[in-house]
């Protein structure tokens, strides 16, 4: 519950976008909508996934950004060509902090970026040519690759080459896997639909490799984490604990992922799913194909883990599902201790989100387990299942935004006054320099991994050096605050 | 046309996934649910109704398939 009741909601809802244009105005007001944890269709009260409104600044990304640098980017041992000019790659390049093993530049290479470079010749006569001599380049200075993605950024679409012939060409060549990925940026509102496409092309070019060939050993307890990516390590400290539990974790998707492991993907016996948004389309369609069920599950503070455990161990046998309990108990005293030490300086602190994919919803329960509770949650490219999913875990009369512009966000916070506010690098110094307590929540704010036992720790450490940072009350200059000496020696 | 894939969720009840809509429906109706017909008029739990040309035999779930708006008679 937030303290403002339903209609002093609406009222400030009303009162924030009123300054919009009639047409903005009608547009927005679909994007913003009050909690309530009864409906269970989202569609009824808040609309999603819709192309933001010209002049409002909005913070998505592009589908080449989903593509290469959500799904396949992390990918480690193949190697991702930024098929067009060059700042598309180099601006994001190492950006997300996708964690991976390996040597870089030998036999992994997800922090470096490659990039084809185009010129206006290229766009002239069409860039085909390049891509192929590139991707020979890249066989004599790196042949530790496994395969190759060619990742589409605009101009490839709009002038029409044909990545697909000249990867098929390629793929002969050099008897590798070569991936074509039409991910253009100007397809779809946001980089949600760039998650489909690469959903898609691995569904198209990856999936089916070894359907032939049986010759890799499986145990009743393959499992494969999808739709982590492993940031700061989260995948990690989700693996760890499903290793601890006797399952075997064949694939992580794609975070410290290979190749290899994605063709091994359909020969697990269930596909456990964190990030809902990006990676639902991939499994789903392996259920179909290769009829392996699929859960979603959530790693983030001990109420859900501990949940999500006994979940995932419901799926398999007794022997599963003890030790599951044996670990559950083996780390109670760990985050009780946690709980005890952090809570009482954090109980009853407002929090309001607005991230991406799986954790304006995901991450409540964290907040909850140190007593906090989240007033206002948004996604950036959510759709309207993301929703579905979200107002059973957001409390009675709490905000939704949904693609939240600038203006809109800034106005909310000055009204519900939050003590923290967890959302990425474009909001963060808007708010901290308007005195309220941050936390980046895409990369964790250079911290993590925040999944798990361990990670929650981390989260609780993290949450209280950001909220009770002396600093917060040192923002007013000295002469400004009250009962500061007026006198000043001339 | 929308491909609609039809699947049962962990309750065992039948939903319904229509991805160009994003919709995540419980399937509340089904018309034909014999081991000799299965398909026809659908009904989702936001109301919405489909028609599926109907099999001969239940399908192995999850499918996707071709559905129609239902003719407006
Ligand atoms: S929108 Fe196009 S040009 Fe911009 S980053 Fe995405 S792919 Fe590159």
């Amino acid at each position: 519950m937030s303290d403002l009741t339903k209609e002093e909601m609406e009222a400030l809802i009303q009162e924030v976008i009123e300054v919009y244009p009639e047409k903005a105005l009608k547009s927005r007001k679909k994007h913003l909508a009050i909690n309530d944890p009864g409906l269970d269709q989202s569609q009824n009260c808040i609309t999603a996934n819709k192309k933001s409104d010209p002049g409002l600044m909005t913070i998505r990304g592009c589908a080449y950004a989903g593509s290469k640098g959500v799904v396949w980017g992390p990918v480690k041992d193949m190697i991702h060509i930024s098929h067009g000019p060059v700042g598309c790659g180099q601006y994001s390049r190492a950006g997300r902090r996708n964690y991976y093993i390996g040597t870089t530049g030998v036999n992994t290479f997800v922090t470096m970026n490659f990039t084809s470079d185009f010129q206006e010749r290229d766009i002239v006569f069409g860039g085909d040519k390049k891509l192929d001599k590139l991707i020979d380049e890249i066989e004599t200075l790196f042949p530790l690759n496994k395969g190759i993605t060619v990742q589409s950024e605009c101009p490839i679409g709009l002038i029409g080459d044909d990545i697909e012939a000249v990867s098929k060409k390629k793929k002969e060549e050099i008897g590798k896997t070569v991936v074509p990925v039409r991910c253009e940026g100007f397809r779809g509102v946001s980089q949600s639909l760039g998650h489909h496409i690469a959903n898609d092309s691995v569904r198209d070019w990856v999936l089916s490799a070894r359907d032939d060939d049986d010759s890799f050993a499986t145990t009743d307890y393959d499992v494969a984490i999808i739709g982590d990516y492993n940031i700061g390590g989260i995948a990690w400290s989700s693996r760890i604990l499903l290793e601890e539990m006797g399952l075997r974790v064949v694939a992580q998707w794609s975070g410290d992922g290979t190749l290899a492991e994605m063709e091994l993907t359909p020969k697990v016996k269930l596909n456990l799913v964190h990030c809902y948004r990006s990676m639902n389309y991939i499994s789903r369609h392996m259920e179909e194909k290769y009829a392996i069920p699929w859960m979603e599950y959530n790693f983030f503070g001990p109420t859900k883990t501990v949940e999500s455990l006994r979940k995932i161990a419901a799926r398999f046998d007794a022997s599963i599902q003890e030790k599951c309990e044996a670990v559950i108990a083996k780390y109670q005293p760990e985050w009780e201790a946690v709980i005890d030490r952090y809570r009482p300086r954090l109980e009853g602190k407002r929090v309001m989100l607005y991230v991406g994919g799986l954790r304006p919803r995901h991450v409540i329960g964290a907040y909850e387990d140190l007593g906090m509770e989240v007033i206002g949650t948004g996604y950036e490219f959510g759709h309207s299942d993301d929703y579905d999913r979200t107002l059973k875990e957001m409390g009675d009369a709490t905000l939704l935004y949904d693609d939240v512009t600038g203006y809109e966000f800034e106005e909310f916070v000055k009204r519900l006054k939050p003590d923290l506010i967890g959302s990425g690098i474009k909001e963060k110094y808007i708010f901290q320099k308007m005195g309220v307590p941050f936390r980046q929540m895409h990369s964790w704010d250079y911290s993590g991994p925040y999944h798990g036992f361990d990670g929650f720790a981390i989260f609780a450490k993290d949450m209280d050096m950001t909220l009770n940072n002396p600093c917060w009350s040192k923002l007013e200059a000295p002469w400004r605050q009250a009962g500061a000496k007026t006198t000043v020696a001339a | 046309m929308p491909k609609v894939m039809i699947r049962k969720n962990a309750n065992g009840e039948l939903t319904c996934y229509i991805a160009k809509k994003d919709l995540e429906a419980a399937v509340v109706s089904i018309e034909h649910d014999r081991s000799d017909c299965w398909g026809g008029e659908l009904t989702l739990s936001d109301g919405s109704v489909y028609y599926l040309e109907p099999l001969s035999v239940p399908p192995e779930l999850p499918i996707t398939l071709r559905a129609r708006r239902p003719n407006p008679a």
